[in-house]
């Protein structure tokens, strides 16, 4: 390898809830650590110097939630291209959901995730193991195996787990490994044959709705297996007013649950499917502006602990269908910031400290991953970027091979300057 | 090309009450073409019809084939049972395979909600949307509304209650759009479990049981029941469903006023129908076949970019 050169951010706005850190000043990485921060750094030899100034230096970004689709559908995404998409979006590390072809479901799959997601040489990626053995929902995985190979979570995300008692012993066997056991919410039975939120605007376009409390069934129900077992249940990409009201009443318990939201959940309603735009279907699908604002006022008060992009990159041509028969995602790793800008902070719902700790503090904390600090000695991950900078979405430009977001065209506030990790600059748009 | 209904007729959600009354002023004179000897105008000549249908409908494709062919078009007829998916080919090819061969027209019927919109999207030609999943079905909705106001006049203040599976029917919210545009009062009846639960956003009454419906209504317009609805647990049985919502005499003996009553065919007799009604006096189900190429051929006239103008002039005067 390389000898690292050392990095001094200079004059940007550092900003790091993790250790109430907000002021002006520089930034100098050494051996791809934070070695100092804060006032006027003098710059060492041979150091390479990026001018921050009007800039935002935050620990980068951590997604707990992508799909990468390596293996099996490379041509909608690798892991190379996912991970440069991340540094493109700020993002320094994400979470690998388990439902390739094959799962990722035993320590092979995982050492392959990590392999190839060292060699892309962006941002970091982990393997979130699957919970069962072919995400059949049947029998557990080898959780210890996949966590000693490098598995940071398990999940069956893409399904539910249907049966109670498998994520019961899930939940019970996750404890010895200390991992969250991460749940795509969705009650298979009043969910079925659904393309979007059930309500008017369903019922006008005559497409069969996902009821709200179909998420909610599953996210009272396992919230109560987290109070039965002790395990760590962390819900995914939660959408409803009603889910989120269930896990205020399950933290007011002290169980241990956590929560995350993606963007579009907290910008965009289900009158976006409109005109049956399949960039608009997702699961959980779009819901109503009451189930937006109650989801965005989690985020704000932390029922909702983190914000994850649950990027989906589908071929153009298995989005360019029939409504019912499109598959569901959005891509989301590179409007992520600006979404999340736009919708909460511009709009003053919640500061840029509060979005900085869901998007990079409490995914660190919560997924026991490096990163989400800015602390001295810290790894060096690290997004720089400009918080009121206006860019209109070009999504032919973007560095994931999906092109599936419902954003494009539109101008969003808040574009990413640089991404480094471990104090290398995996991404650069500042010159 | 801009006519008075835009490219295409794909619901009629978007149509305004005077582009709605444009088509049914449009329909009256065409209704005399069919009663002539020789049933064909020039109108339509040397423009190419495709009718594309993914989904049987013996009844809608032959209607529309009589109205194009009345107005002396050139039509192709795509049937497939098969469904785009299953037959490997999508609608994207289709779209493209259309586009290159230059048709004007295109009638599409498809089993996914937003088909007939996906394809006007993609291609020149004029769509006509002859159902799609569960979303429209505009012509049956104007045939329903014509054969209405012939027998009433005018909608205005008319109180029609649709019967039945609302949850999964196109002809419902057709009607639903079209009624209500035009000044009719609309109620819906029928088990809950095949209503939208989101159904009073619509504007419309809601009746649970069918006597309140027939205590209410000037006319019924009576669904018909998917069988497999039963099959697949919305109803318990069809001896049930007939006792509880079906139309027999005894109710409508029952009702205060002589109540219209159709039908958007095929009809199940003895389960949302008995035939006594189907075939009685209040029954105006075969006005609803003839109205239907009538209202079909002045789809195909006024998207033709034929200005409303020449259907007065061709007015027989028969109102
Ligand atoms: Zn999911
Ligand atoms: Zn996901």
């Amino acid at each position: 390898m390389t000898e690292l050169r050392d990095v001094l951010l200079r004059g940007g706005r550092l900003l790091d809830p993790s250790c109430q850190l907000d002021g002006v000043g520089d930034l100098l990485i050494r051996d791809g650590k934070v070695e100092v921060f804060g006032g006027t750094i003098g710059v060492p030899d041979g150091a390479e110097v990026i001018d921050c100034a009007g800039q935002v230096v935050s620990p980068g970004f951590i997604d707990v939630h992508c799909h990468l689709r390596e293996p099996g559908r490379e041509d909608v995404e690798t892991i190379l291209t996912g991970a440069r998409a991340a540094a493109a979006g700020g993002f320094t590390a994400v979470c690998a959901m388990p439902n390739t072809d094959p799962v990722t479901d035993n320590q092979a799959a995982v050492g392959f995730v990590l392999k190839q997601g060292r060699a892309a040489g962006a941002a970091r990626v982990y393997p979130i193991g699957a919970i069962s053995i072919g995400q059949q929902g049947e029998r557990l995985a080898e959780f210890g195996e996949m966590v000693h190979a490098g598995a940071v979570a398990v999940s069956d995300d893409g399904k539910p787990v249907v049966s109670a008692q498998l994520m019961r012993t899930a939940l019970e066997y996750a404890r010895t490994f200390g991992i969250p056991v991460a749940d795509h919410c969705e009650e298979p039975t009043l969910a079925a044959g659904g393309a979007m939120h059930e309500g008017f605007v369903s019922a006008r376009l005559g497409l069969k709705g996902i009821p709200a409390e179909a998420e909610e069934i599953m996210a009272i129900r396992d919230i109560l297996l987290a109070r039965l077992t002790g395990g760590h249940v962390h819900l995914c990409h939660m959408s409803t007013k009603g889910s989120v009201e269930l896990i205020r009443w399950g933290k007011e318990r002290g169980i241990s649950v956590t929560a995350e939201a993606c963007p579009h959940h907290l910008s965009l309603t289900d009158a976006m499917v409109e005109n049956y735009n399949t960039n608009a279907k997702m699961n959980p699908p779009l819901r109503t502006a009451a189930d937006v604002e109650a989801v965005q006022q989690a985020v704000k008060d932390g029922t909702i602990d983190v914000i994850a992009t649950d990027h989906a990159p589908h071929h153009n041509d298995d989005k360019q269908r029939e409504f019912s028969d499109a598959p569901n995602g959005i891509i989301g790793l590179e409007t992520a910031l600006a979404v999340n800008v736009t919708w909460l902070v511009k709009s003053k719902i919640i500061s840029l400290a509060t979005l900085i700790e869901r998007m990079s503090c409490a995914p660190a904390r919560l997924f026991n991953l490096p990163g989400g600090s800015l602390r001295r000695g810290s790894a060096a991950d690290i997004t720089v970027f400009d918080p009121d900078q206006a860019w209109t979405v070009d999504p032919a430009a973007f560095l994931t091979k999906g092109r599936n977001t419902p954003y494009g065209g539109r101008i969003l506030h808040g574009r990413v300057g640089c991404t480094l990790v471990g104090g290398q600059i995996v991404h650069n748009r500042m010159g | 090309m801009s006519t008075p209904l835009g490219k295409d007729l794909l619901g009629l959600e978007h149509l305004s009450a005077e582009q709605i009354t444009l088509i049914l002023d449009t329909a009256e004179p065409l209704r005399e073409i069919s009663e002539r000897a020789i049933k064909k105008v020039p109108t339509l000549r040397g423009a190419t019809v495709v009718n594309l249908f993914f989904e049987a409908s013996t009844r809608t494709r032959i209607s529309f084939e009589f109205a194009e062919k009345r107005l002396s078009a050139d039509t192709v007829n795509v049937a497939t049972a098969a469904s785009s998916v299953t037959k490997g080919e999508t609608l994207v090819d289709t779209a493209k395979n259309l586009e290159a061969m230059k048709i004007d027209m295109v009638v599409i019927r498809h089993a996914s909600s937003g088909a007939a919109q996906f394809l006007a999207e993609r291609i020149e030609s004029n769509v006509i949307n002859a159902g799609d999943g569960m979303h429209e079905h505009p012509t049956q909705g104007l045939l329903d509304l014509l054969t209405l106001r012939r027998r009433f006049g005018s909608l205005k203040g008319r109180r029609v209650c649709i019967v039945g599976d609302v949850l999964h029917s196109r002809v419902a919210r057709s009607n639903i759009w079209g009624l209500t545009k035009l000044g009719a009062e609309v109620a819906v009846c029928g088990p809950r479990s095949l209503l939208p639960p989101a159904i009073g956003e619509f504007g419309v009454q809601v009746f649970d049981r069918v006597e309140q419906a027939i205590e209410w209504a000037d006319a019924l317009n009576v669904l018909r029941l998917q069988l497999e609805r039963m099959t697949a647990g919305y109803i318990p049985s069809l001896r049930e469903y007939n006792r509880v919502f079906g139309i027999s005499r005894e109710r409508l003996d029952r009702a205060p006023r002589e109540i219209v009553i159709m039908h958007p065919g095929p009809i199940n007799r003895g389960v949302e129908l008995d035939s006594e009604v189907a075939d009685g006096p209040h029954s105006v189900i075969l006005d609803q076949v003839t109205n239907g190429v009538a209202v079909r051929m002045a789809v195909l006239y006024l998207l033709a970019g034929n200005a409303p103008a020449l259907a007065e002039a061709a007015k027989g005067g028969d109102r």
